[in-house]
């Protein structure tokens, strides 16, 4: 661990998270001189953002060699019936990530 | 006077932050505990959940920490993860309007779940707006401190073996995207954000990607624009 490092990476990330929250108040008095092209990214952008989120933890799975990627694949699966079923965020998460745990300290370890 | 208004506004904002009490601590003390993992004490989850605060991208920076990421691909990243704080803002350029002294605390802590909670709970009667919107803002943040603090001090004192805790935050994208899949009007950007992500990490790497698919997304989902924006007339129509 460096600290330094650590503390500008920080700092640029709290810095453009800044940015992004008082931006609006600064730039718009008024919510009604939205550009649409805006209010269109902001509707689609989250979802797609996500998407590369989830791809990005799995950036570095090998799918070609064993384990190829089973633990990973049957934490997410369980993951996501869990919240088709539960609907529950937190049951879904604290489910999935003990099972990937026990997956790979135990099972395929 | 003053303090009873004080006291009056707690009253009534307390029992709206339950339910994202629950969430917090729970989601704050994961990200403790993964950054523990990584060599980080608890002091720097609270410093990060003071300084940044904002769940997903906590929990990316972990990453981006233990990998040593660039502070170019860190700083786009967080442009692009926040932004749709720039849209929760544009919504509450009223809200905002006339709150005082704590309206630059208000906007600095203007998270999800505090904003779904501002956007849904009418000011009470006789309640100050800013003061009564502080109270909101102010638990949220203090419930997702604590729990950053006790997940970075559980993880000090309590000595299990933490292999694949990361995958809480793989299961905390799994479930908001399963959640965007399902309710929003169009599945094109989820599914174009996973496709785009996926042919540039087979094109440039695990440790190259991340730029190439923002400007990606970017690009498609501006490229798609009039199929989109279509669509979400239609159902507004």
């Amino acid at each position: 661990m460096n600290t330094l490092y650590s503390l500008l990476l920080i700092g640029v990330i709290s810095l453009v998270t800044i940015a992004t929250r008082f931006l609006p108040f600064l730039i718009f008095r008024d919510d009604r001189k939205t550009p649409k092209a805006l209010e269109y990214l902001g509707s689609v952008l989250p979802g797609a953002i996500m998407g590369m989120l989830v791809v990005y933890c799995f950036r570095s799975t090998t799918v070609t060699a064993w384990p190829f990627g089973l633990p990973e694949l049957l934490a997410a699966i369980t993951v996501v019936v869990l919240y088709l079923w539960k609907r529950n965020t937190l049951v879904s998460i604290g489910v999935g990530t003990i099972l990937y745990m026990i997956l790979v300290q135990i099972l395929f370890s | 006077m003053k303090q009873s208004q004080n006291k009056h506004a707690f009253q009534a904002a307390f029992p709206r932050t339950l339910p994202v009490m629950a969430g917090y601590l729970v989601l704050g003390f994961g990200f403790g505990l993964l950054l523990q993992s990584k060599g980080y004490s608890f002091l720097w989850a609270v410093f990060m959940s003071l300084a940044i605060y904002g769940g997903s991208m906590q929990y990316v920076t972990v990453d981006l920490l233990a990998g040593g990421a660039g502070l170019l691909t860190a700083g786009i990243m967080t442009l692009m993860i926040h932004a749709r704080h720039l849209f929760y803002g544009l919504s509450m350029l009223r809200k905002y309007q006339d709150t005082g002294k704590v309206k630059p605390y208000l906007i600095y802590t203007l998270s999800d779940e505090t904003y779904s909670l501002v956007c849904t709970s009418e000011v009470p009667d006789g309640i100050n707006k800013g003061v009564f919107y502080f109270w909101i803002s102010f638990l949220d943040q203090m419930y997702w401190v604590a729990g950053s603090a006790l997940g970075g001090i559980f993880g000090q004192i309590v000595t299990v073996n933490t292999t694949g805790v990361d995958f809480a935050m793989t299961a905390l994208f799994i479930v908001i995207l399963t959640d965007n899949l399902l309710k929003s009007a169009s599945r094109i950007p989820a599914l174009a954000g996973v496709l785009i992500s996926l042919a540039c990490l087979l094109i440039f790497g695990a440790d190259n990607f991340l730029i190439p698919s923002m400007i990606g997304i970017s690009a498609i989902l501006m490229i798609l624009r009039p199929v989109l924006d279509k669509r979400k007339e239609a159902e507004a129509s």
